[in-house]
C-alpha cells in the first residue's frame, strides 16, 4: 500500500509549481494552464483522501467531479477572455496590457 | 505491493516533469503539449487509486476538451518561430519565495497532521455510486453547477464573438 | 473455453514451474499487444485495397488491377513497402519535437481503443467496467495529435486543418457521447462485455434484441457523429484535398504519413466496433454446432465472424457515403452539430429516461418513433438552406 502522505506531496508539489507559475507566467494562456495545474493537485488530494479515509462516501470523488466542471467554465470564460485581449490589444502577455493601471 | 510502489514512483516523476515542463517552458505550445502528458499522467494516478471513473473523466474533459481548447487558443494568438526573449514577468524571486514557503508548508501538514490511514482493501465499482450520489446527495450543487457551465457557455460566446 | 481460462491455464502452468508472476504477465502484454497491432496493420491495408476498390466500382472504374493478381489484392501491400522506403522529411521550420511525436500520439491512442472492443464471448482484452466511457476518452486523444501534427508542420494549409480538426472534435464530441448514452441506460453498464450480453433476448419475440431498434435516433446520431470524428466525407474538412492540400498531414512523408493513414482506418474500425457493440448486439447472431467442437468454441467462432460482418458492414456504409454527399462548409458543420444533433440526442435522451422510469420496455419502441418523427417534422419544416453566391460574404 502506498501511504497516503506521497500522494498529498506529490499534490502539494504540483499545487506549488502551479501556483509559481500563475504568478511569474507573462503569457496569459500560460496562466491558464498554470491554474489547471492547481485544480488538478487538489483533485489528487480529494481522490486520495477518497481512498485512504475509513468507511468512505466517496465525497472526494463527488468534489472532484465538480472541480473538474468548474474548471470547464474557468478555462472557457478565460480563453474567451484572451481571445479579446489578443484581438484588443495584439499582445496576450499581461504585463503589457496595463491601460487601467497608473 | 513494491510494484505498485514502483508504478507510483514513475507516474509522480513523469507527471512532475511535465507540470515542471508547463510552468517553466518557454515555448508555450510546449507547455501545452506537456499539460497534456501531464494530466494522462494524473489520470494513471487515479487508476492507482481506483478511481477508473474519474480517469477517464479527466482524460475526456481535460484531454479532449480544455487542452483543445488550450490549443486552439495558442495557435490563434501565437506563432511557431517567434520565440519571446522572457517568458516570465519581474516578479519571480518574491514568487519563488511564495511557492517555496508554500511547499514547506504543505510538505509538512502532509507529513505531520495527518494518521496513517490505509482506507478498504478495494473500492467497489464507483461509477454506479457516483451517479447516485450525484442524483440524491448532492442533486442542488449538481444543479448549481450545471447553470454555472450554462452561465459560462453564454458568457463565452458573448466575450468572444466580434461585435 | 475462453480467452480468460487460457491466460489462467497459462499462469498456473508457468506458477508450477516457480516463475514469478511478472513473468508470465509480461509474456501475455506483449503476445496480446502484438497480435492487435498485426489485426490493425492487415484489416487497414485490407480496407485501404477494399475503399479503392469501391470508390472505382461507384465510379464504373475497375481500381487496382495488377498487383498480386485477383483484382489487384496486393496493392496495399506494395504501397505499404513503398512508404516504408521513402525518405522521412522534416520541414527545416517545424517544430521538431511536436512533429514527431504527434503521429505517435495519433497511432497510440488508435491503438489502446482496442483494449475494450469484444471480438467475441469471453475474447476481449481487458473488460473495463468504465469499457465505453474509456473508448470514448482515449479516442479524444487522436484530435490532441492532429493539432500538435497541425500546428508543428509550420504551414499554413495544416494550420488551417488543424483549427477546423478542434473546432469539429470539440462540436461533435458533445452529442457522440450523449448519444452512447442511451443504450448504456437500457443496458444498466458502461461495460463492453455486458452492454452485449445485455442484447441477447428478443424484441417482441421476433427482432433480435439489439439496441439499434429502440434507439434508432441514438444510432443515427451517433453514426453521424462517428463520421466527423474520423474526418470522413462529408465532414473531411480538416483535411479536405481540394481546399486544403491535404490538411494537417500535408508535410509528412513516408513512415509518419503511413502512421497517419493507418491509424485513420484503424480509427474507422473503432468507431465502428462502438457501434456494433453498442447497438447492432456485438457478436450476437444465429449459430449452430460445428461437428467436432465444443459448442462454446463454435459459439465463440461464430460470434467472431458476426462481429466482423457487422463492423466491415458500417465500413462499407462509411465508404459509400463518401462517394454520395458532398463536403459540408465550416459554418453548415458547426451549426449541425449545435443546432441540430445536440438536441436530438438531449431528446433521445429524455425520452429514454422517462420511458425506463415508467418501467414498459415495448414503451421504448412508441417513445423511439415518436423522437423519429419529430426529427423528421423538424428538419423538414427548417427553412431551406440560404445559397451564398461566389464571392458573396456569409
Amino acid at each position: 500500500m502506498i501511504p497516503l502522505s506521497h500522494y498529498l506531496i506529490l499534490g502539494g508539489i504540483i499545487f506549488s509549481l502551479g501556483v509559481f507559475g500563475a504568478l511569474t507566467r507573462r503569457n496569459a494562456i500560460a496562466i491558464l494552464m498554470s491554474i489547471e495545474l492547481m485544480l488538478n493537485a487538489v483533485n489528487l488530494n480529494f481522490i486520495a483522501f477518497a481512498r485512504y479515509l475509513p468507511q468512505t462516501m466517496l465525497q472526494g470523488q463527488v468534489f472532484a467531479i465538480f472541480v473538474i466542471a468548474v474548471a470547464a467554465a474557468e478555462a472557457a470564460v478565460g480563453l474567451a477572455i484572451v481571445l479579446g485581449l489578443y484581438r484588443n490589444f495584439k499582445t496576450v502577455n499581461v504585463d503589457e496590457i496595463n491601460l487601467m493601471k497608473w | 505491493m513494491t510494484l505498485k510502489l514502483g508504478i507510483f514512483y514513475f507516474l509522480a516523476a513523469f507527471t512532475l516533469w511535465a507540470a515542471a515542463v508547463v510552468v517553466l517552458g518557454k515555448n508555450i505550445v510546449r507547455s501545452a503539449v506537456a499539460l497534456i502528458f501531464g494530466f494522462c499522467g494524473m489520470a494513471a494516478l487515479y487508476v492507482l487509486l481506483d478511481a477508473e471513473f474519474l480517469a477517464a473523466v479527466q482524460v475526456l474533459i481535460y484531454v479532449g476538451g480544455i487542452t483543445i481548447l488550450l490549443l486552439f487558443a495558442i495557435m490563434l494568438t501565437s506563432r511557431i518561430g517567434v520565440t519571446t526573449a522572457r517568458v516570465v514577468n519581474d516578479q519571480v524571486i518574491l514568487s519563488a519565495i511564495a511557492a517555496i514557503g508554500l511547499l514547506v508548508g504543505l510538505i509538512y501538514a502532509s507529513t505531520s497532521g495527518i494518521p496513517a490511514m490505509s482506507g478498504p482493501p478495494r473500492l467497489p465499482e464507483t461509477a454506479p455510486f457516483l451517479g447516485r450520489a450525484l442524483l440524491t446527495t448532492y442533486a442542488l450543487p449538481f444543479e448549481a453547477v450545471s447553470v454555472l457551465l450554462l452561465a459560462a457557455m453564454v458568457g463565452a460566446i458573448v466575450l468572444a464573438r466580434k461585435e | 473455453m475462453t480467452f480468460a481460462s487460457l491466460v489462467e491455464r497459462f499462469y498456473a502452468a508457468l506458477a508450477a514451474w516457480g516463475i514469478p508472476w511478472i513473468v508470465p504477465t509480461l509474456i501475455v502484454m506483449v503476445i496480446v499487444v502484438s497480435v492487435v497491432l498485426a489485426y490493425i496493420s492487415v484489416a487497414a491495408m485490407f480496407m485501404i485495397w477494399w475503399e479503392r476498390k469501391i470508390s472505382a466500382h461507384i465510379q464504373v472504374r475497375y481500381g487496382p488491377m495488377r498487383v498480386g493478381g485477383w483484382h489487384g489484392w496486393a496493392q496495399s501491400i506494395a504501397d505499404g513497402i513503398k512508404l516504408l522506403l521513402k525518405e522521412d522529411l522534416i520541414p527545416t521550420g517545424a517544430d521538431k519535437v511536436v512533429f514527431v511525436l504527434a503521429p505517435m500520439v495519433v497511432f497510440g491512442a488508435t491503438v489502446a481503443a482496442y483494449v475494450t472492443i469484444p471480438w467475441a464471448p469471453g475474447l476481449i482484452v481487458r473488460d473495463l467496467n468504465i469499457g465505453i466511457l474509456y473508448m470514448v476518452s482515449i479516442s479524444s486523444l487522436v484530435v490532441v495529435g492532429i493539432i500538435m501534427a497541425g500546428w508543428s508542420s509550420n504551414n499554413k494549409y495544416a494550420t488551417l486543418g488543424a483549427l477546423r480538426s478542434a473546432a469539429q472534435a470539440v462540436s461533435y464530441e458533445v452529442p457522440l457521447v450523449l448519444s452512447l448514452l442511451g443504450p448504456v441506460m437500457i443496458a444498466g453498464t458502461m461495460s463492453m462485455g455486458k452492454l452485449v450480453e445485455a442484447q441477447s433476448g428478443r424484441w417482441f419475440g421476433v427482432l433480435p434484441g439489439w439496441f439499434v431498434f429502440p434507439q434508432i435516433v441514438a444510432f443515427l446520431t451517433y453514426f453521424t457523429c462517428a463520421l466527423a470524428e474520423c474526418n470522413r466525407l462529408p465532414f473531411d474538412i480538416p483535411e479536405a484535398e481540394s481546399e486544403l492540400v491535404a490538411g494537417f498531414h500535408v508535410e509528412y512523408s513516408g513512415m509518419r504519413f503511413a502512421m497517419f493513414f493507418l491509424a485513420e482506418y484503424a480509427n474507422m474500425f473503432v468507431v465502428s466496433a462502438i457501434a456494433t457493440t453498442l447497438f447492432l448486439g456485438g457478436w450476437h447472431g444465429p449459430w449452430i454446432p460445428l461437428p467436432g467442437l465444443p459448442r462454446d468454441v463454435a459459439h465463440g467462432l461464430f460470434g467472431l465472424v458476426w462481429f466482423q460482418v457487422k463492423c466491415y458492414f458500417l465500413i462499407f456504409v462509411m465508404m459509400w457515403l463518401r462517394w454520395t454527399l458532398a463536403r459540408l462548409r465550416v459554418d453548415q458543420l458547426m451549426g449541425f452539430a449545435w443546432k441540430v444533433l445536440l438536441p436530438i440526442a438531449f431528446a433521445n435522451l429524455i425520452v429514454t429516461g422517462l420511458v425506463l422510469i415508467l418501467g414498459k420496455h415495448a414503451l421504448l419502441y412508441v417513445g423511439g418513433i415518436a423522437i423519429l418523427l419529430l426529427v423528421a417534422i423538424l428538419l423538414a419544416a427548417r427553412p431551406a438552406a440560404r445559397t451564398v453566391r461566389v464571392g458573396e460574404r456569409t
